[in-house]
């Protein structure tokens, strides 16, 4: 019986190669890769750049203003004034608002959705509701969340919740619904039922499709860092472009755009690898 | 093995119906079987005469319209851990390796530890599998999946093992060794096995008895013992003898028309 199965193929190993020879092109395509990738977004500078002096407009600032406002507003000493060297601060405020609100709508979306893709009679009893709720942009709800919660904070991750809780939510369900349902059969018939099956089956089994959720939920968690930080906070990126704004200083504005960026582009690939961790037995789900 | 001190499955008076739209279809009209503990009951049919059906209703997945159906002596009413079901997709869970969907069901009951290690090793090496036991079953082949699904109700102690055409996705030589296994699997544990299958020759092999099923409504046509000692070859004339036999049988309760669809290329 050995035998046999040590002479099945085995799906894994891909044909063998000599190993310098595939290591030297992989490293050429992940060169290559990088360039064409850092490549597109400095012929973009180059592009504003040479707009900004053949038009010779004063509304907006050319990129070497913004990369000395960048300087000043990450080390200071240029300007001296009260944006100057506070980076950290603002990313920091920034950061606990968008996290805040992330967490607790993963915390409330994830246990609702895997209950409502489980059982029929919340889903008729919340659908509708929630469908009705979804289009509703979260902009229209910055009145009430600051009568509900009051200028500050609160009302922020109040707003990054609205925005990020929809996705997960939704994700989640779609992720129980589209489970084979002989898992279910497979899991009911060895034994296991009420809330393991919760715990060892619906929730790894909808595990991709969370995941896609949170992603996309992190991505509008930081895009309404901004409109949350309208609610009057005084620190923030979001607050930085608002008084920027305020200010007519547009390199502030462009400087606080760049770092949200920058920010959201660092924390997703931080999602992508846990969830390519996380989700290792699943071939078709890496990122 | 037939083993008549154990209580048998014994399948009572089932009947089973569809509504699909405004049309009520019979999908099974009384079925009544009594199956030994140990025996390995092949049942045999064209798609649609209810052999699927026939077999969730024994795992408790769906219920029958009326009828009953006993196990260990006990009315089911559900899915249990005395009836095993392997799928012919396997249905495994793909985020546990090997070892853990092995143990799923033993888990259940929260056992020590070393119990829990002990099971493992014995069913990995009962399919032979502990080279892979801490691969994910999106790394292994078609022949070596089933071997878990396998495992996995095996392990977790069930009388009877229902399988739904569990080699049709497989190539022919997988399928064989397979077969192979099962048939020693079989011997060496006493379950009982009701297994699925479209082919007669399967059938023939591996079975004490076929029951061939014929469609509209599906019912019991045959109920046909198969006295071959084993281990059987496929290539002797006693076999192919059986084997014609069989397949007569079963073609005899084809409807004309059925046949006609059936042989056209597709």
């Amino acid at each position: 019986m050995n035998e046999h199965v040590t002479a099945l193929p085995e799906a894994t190993q891909s044909a063998p190669e000599a190993p310098a020879v595939r290591r030297r092109s992989e490293w050429i395509e992940k060169l290559k890769s990088i360039a064409l990738g850092a490549g597109f977004p400095i012929l973009l500078v180059l592009l504003w750049h040479f707009a900004v002096a053949a038009t010779g407009t004063r509304l907006i600032p050319s990129p070497r203003q913004v990369a000395v406002m960048m300087y000043d507003f990450s080390f200071g000493g240029i300007y001296d004034d009260a944006f100057s060297a506070t980076i950290l601060t603002h990313i920091w405020k920034s950061m606990t608002r968008v996290y805040g609100g992330f967490f607790l709508a993963a915390a409330i979306g994830i246990p609702l959705g895997l209950m409502i893709g489980r059982l029929k009679i919340l889903r008729q009893l919340l659908d509708p509701t929630i469908n009705v709720l979804r289009p509703i942009p979260v902009t229209a709800w910055l009145p009430l969340s600051m009568i509900f919660f009051g200028l500050g904070p609160n009302a922020a991750i109040f707003l990054v919740f609205l925005g990020a809780f929809y996705p997960i939510l939704l994700n989640t369900t779609f992720g129980v619904r589209s489970v084979d349902p002989r898992l279910f059969e497979a899991a009911a018939m060895l034994g296991c039922s009420g809330s393991a099956m919760f715990r060892q089956i619906v929730f790894p089994a909808a595990l991709p499709s969370i995941f896609n959720g949170l992603r996309i939920a992190h991505g509008f968690a930081w895009i309404l860092i901004v409109v949350g930080e309208m609610t009057g906070v005084p620190t923030g990126l979001g607050s930085v472009i608002m008084d920027g704004r305020t200010l007519s200083r547009t390199d502030l504005v462009v400087t606080g755009m760049i770092v949200i960026g920058a920010m959201g582009f660092m924390t997703d690939r931080i999602i992508v690898s846990i969830s390519n961790r996380v989700l290792s037995w699943s071939p078709q789900h890496h990122a | 093995m037939p083993d008549t001190k154990r209580p048998p499955l014994i399948i009572r008076g089932v009947t089973k119906r569809f509504t699909v739209g405004d049309d009520e279809i019979e999908a099974l009209s009384r079925i009544d079987v009594t199956i030994d503990a140990g025996q390995f009951v092949c049942l045999i049919g064209a798609s649609g005469c209810g052999k699927s059906t026939l077999l969730r209703i024994v795992a408790g997945f769906d219920e029958p319209t009326s009828g009953d159906v006993f196990s260990q002596g006990k009315q089911i009413t559900g899915p249990g851990s005395d009836r095993g079901m392997v799928f012919q997709d396997y249905a495994l869970f793909p985020w546990m390796t090997v070892r853990d969907n092995i143990v799923f069901g033993p888990r259940q009951r929260k056992p020590p530890k070393a119990e829990i290690d002990d099971i493992a090793s014995e069913y990995l090496k009962m399919v032979g599998l502990e080279r892979f036991a801490d691969r994910y079953p999106s790394q292994l082949s078609g022949g070596m999946k089933q071997r878990v699904a396998i495992a996995r109700v095996l392990a977790n102690n069930a009388s009877t093992l229902l399988m739904d055409e569990p080699f049709g996705a497989l190539d022919a030589l997988t399928r064989e060794q397979l077969q192979h296994e099962l048939f020693q699997i079989w011997s060496r544990t006493g379950v009982t096995v009701i297994f699925v299958t479209h082919s007669v020759e399967e059938a023939v092999l591996l079975a004490d008895r076929v029951l061939v099923m014929s469609a509209g409504p599906g019912r019991i046509a045959n109920d046909i013992r198969i006295e071959l000692p084993r281990p059987r070859d496929v290539s002797s004339p006693e076999f192919n003898a059986v084997r014609r036999d069989v397949a007569r049988r079963l073609t005899s309760h084809l409807a004309p028309r059925a046949l006609e669809t059936e042989s056209q290329p597709t």
